[in-house]
């Protein structure tokens, strides 16, 4: 099912590093992209989180912008830009810092083709981490990704693995639409095997990451390596888990889903955003809506429960979705 | 570098000519878009520039067209000025698939990329950061081209203009914040809501000049606006000028007016920007009252021209709903 292009060798790096690797290639081979955000040049030599990490040295400060705390400014400046023939990429810290950009990203960037007759393109990145794990509490936790793919005009990638972390971004850059860029702050640390040089991993195609017959688990970041680690657990019960990262959320790769339900007949979706309204909900419904009659059982959303991020370890673990309770939900699905 | 740049180019009598002519055909447009509105032809509705041609006019007469503006809900004139056409805005207006956006954006989102203006916009202060980002753009790429943002005095008052302004001021960009002190945002008068008499005074806080000028005169608006623009592209970063003005009617068709005396309206009209740059182009001999009167009956023909335009041009196919919403 990947359809990932690869011209080159294969190393082992980190998220960020891959992240890092797609920004530095893009930057080399187009002279109209730029990055600009909060501390992405002069902290620690790039990034709270070091995804910018040497970018300014190789491209200088006015390809590498460090900007005031200014979230609706780098998000109106960065659609701007983009309008002018520029394809920049605003970086916000943290995801829950664009309630504060809102504006720029829904009213102009989402809107700017549509109202002006398809006679303008905005190709900007909005790129952001969110998630939960670290005890970094009720702002800097979230994950907002349905509030973006709510709005027609954005494309929204969640990226998972440092493979599909660079070739995703470099898609994201490409792209002539503006793309929600959406890491998680708990996988930048990852490793994973990256196709070095050109890599591209084009929006709107889910991966199967595990093959089983008996449930399907759609996840979204964290959640796709959550519910692999319960596949493992279920396999010596003779329950297989079939595993599906959609990868990008808009444009959503249904199809992939539908194929796999129809052949598991049970679903369960699952993610860090809050459970209400969240993308779990509109998967659900989608797949309702065209495999019905494959399925054998309710789908199940396994989300954050309706509740702000608290900070305490004890009371963090018990709002985010866990590997238990993936597995119990399988069990009951199989039950 | 070249902060001392103040001036603009002296205009020639054929621009001065052609100054006056756009600013006939802001307010025939103006008067034929209300119209079309209360005869029920227009949906929607429309935020009149009639009073407030001199600014868009004597704006953009130092622009060229690489240059590149951000309007406002009340943008017929800026579109205009900065060369848009207006059998397309027409069009567009009435939601015809001849229009600007093909139906899609109507009055508040007509544009022109080309042409560079980078649209109206239904947010105020929308514009801001566009404009700004654009002129980020310029400078990233080491171009020359100036960006023009035109906003009310409501607008003042968005956050988006602090974080906007002091990004511009830090990094030296080539925007001119073009503030069209109308007096009111809406029902607001501008001393409600705006903490000093004189806006331009807030460009001090980021460092940079703050201009006022009569803006009922397109003459000093070129002169304020075009020596910012120059100082702009030759690097010596952004300005802030407000121009101060009267929007004659409403801030739209059906405004109640409550809020404000027909005496002051009056008072206004006396100052007329359009009877004033006539008046000086007469004194100047650069046209005669003849020439002038032909000028009005030429752009009265045109804006029937583009209402014609526009009429015969069909309504959009629904099947083209969803076109356009990606690249």
């Amino acid at each position: 099912m990947s359809a990932v292009e690869t011209h080159a060798g294969t190393r082992v790096l980190t998220y960020a590093e891959a992240l890092n690797e797609a920004l530095r290639e893009e930057m080399r081979r187009d002279a109209r992209v730029f990055v600009m955000g909060e501390d992405v040049a002069v902290w620690g030599g790039g990034g709270v989180f070091g995804v910018t990490k040497g970018l300014v040295e190789e491209f200088g400060t006015e390809r590498v912008r460090d900007t005031p705390i200014s979230e609706e400014g780098i998000a109106a400046l960065a659609v701007g830009a983009a309008m002018a023939g520029a394809r920049p990429v605003a970086e916000f810290m943290y995801a829950d810092f664009m309630t504060l950009a809102m504006e720029p990203i829904v009213n102009q960037a989402a809107k700017i083709r549509y109202m002006f007759g398809g006679k303008a393109r905005v190709p900007v990145v909005f790129r952001a981490q969110e998630g939960a794990g670290r005890g970094n509490a009720a702002q800097h936790s979230q994950s907002l990704e349905a509030w973006f793919c709510h709005i027609p005009g954005l494309k929204v990638v969640t990226p998972s693995t440092p493979a599909d972390a660079k070739g995703l971004l470099i898609s994201a850059i490409r792209d002539d639409n503006p793309v929600v860029f959406l890491e998680h702050k708990m996988l930048y640390n990852t490793k994973g095997p990256v196709p070095a040089g050109e890599h591209t991993v084009p929006l709107g195609v889910a991966e199967r990451k595990r093959e089983g017959r008996h449930v399907t688990v759609v996840g979204v970041h964290t959640m796709v390596h959550k519910a692999l680690q319960a596949a493992e657990q279920l396999a010596g019960e003779g329950i297989e888990l079939e595993v599906i990262d959609p990868r990008t959320l808009v444009p959503f790769d249904l199809e992939t889903i539908v194929a796999s339900v129809r052949k598991t007949g049970r679903l369960i979706v699952t993610h860090e955003a809050y459970e209400r309204c969240g993308i779990g909900a509109e998967i659900v419904a989608q797949v309702v809506a065209q495999a019905f009659d494959a399925l054998d059982a309710p789908p199940v959303r396994l989300c954050a429960a309706n509740v702000p991020i608290p900070y305490a370890a004890s009371l963090e673990m018990a709002a985010l979705p866990q590997v238990d309770g993936l597995v119990a939900a399988a069990r009951g699905l199989m039950a | 570098m070249s902060a001392a740049v103040t001036s603009p180019p002296e205009l020639s009598s054929a621009q001065l000519v052609d100054m006056l002519r756009m600013m006939l055909r802001i307010r025939q447009f103006e008067q034929r878009a209300i119209e079309l509105y209360r005869d029920g032809v227009m949906r929607g509705t429309t935020h009149p520039y009639i009073g407030m041609e001199a600014v868009a006019v004597g704006a953009c007469a130092a622009l060229r067209r690489a240059d590149r503006i951000t309007s406002t809900h009340r943008g017929h004139g800026h579109c205009l000025a900065k060369g848009g056409d207006p059998r397309l805005m027409m069009a567009e207006l009435l939601g015809r698939a001849a229009g600007y956006c093909k139906g899609k954006g109507g009055s508040m989102h007509i544009a022109d990329v080309e042409a560079g203006i980078l649209g109206a916009n239904g947010i105020v202060g929308g514009g801001m950061g566009l404009a700004t980002g654009a002129a980020l753009a310029t400078k990233v790429a080491g171009r020359d081209e100036v960006a023009v943002c035109f906003f009310g005095d409501g607008a003042l008052n968005q956050g988006i203009f602090h974080e906007a302004a002091n990004m511009a001021a830090i990094w030296g960009l080539p925007v001119v914040y073009v503030c069209e002190n109308n007096q009111y945002a809406m029902s607001a008068r501008a001393d409600r809501f705006t903490s000093v008499p004189d806006p331009a005074v807030r460009a001090g806080s980021y460092g940079f000049p703050g201009l006022s000028c009569d803006g009922m005169d397109a003459l000093a608006v070129y002169k304020t606006v075009g020596g910012a623009v120059a100082r702009a592209r030759a690097g010596g970063g952004p300005s802030l000028v407000v121009c101060v003005t009267y929007r004659y009617l409403g801030h739209h068709v059906g405004d109640p007016l409550n809020y404000r005396d027909k005496a002051e309206v009056e008072a206004w009209r006396t100052k007329d920007p359009i009877e004033r740059l006539r008046a000086a182009l007469l004194e100047r001999r650069v046209l005669t009252a003849a020439d002038a009167d032909v000028m009005r009956a030429e752009v009265e023909r045109e804006i029937d021209d583009a209402v014609a335009f526009a009429k015969a041009s069909p309504e959009p196919d629904p099947a083209t709903l969803a076109e356009d919403v990606y690249a």
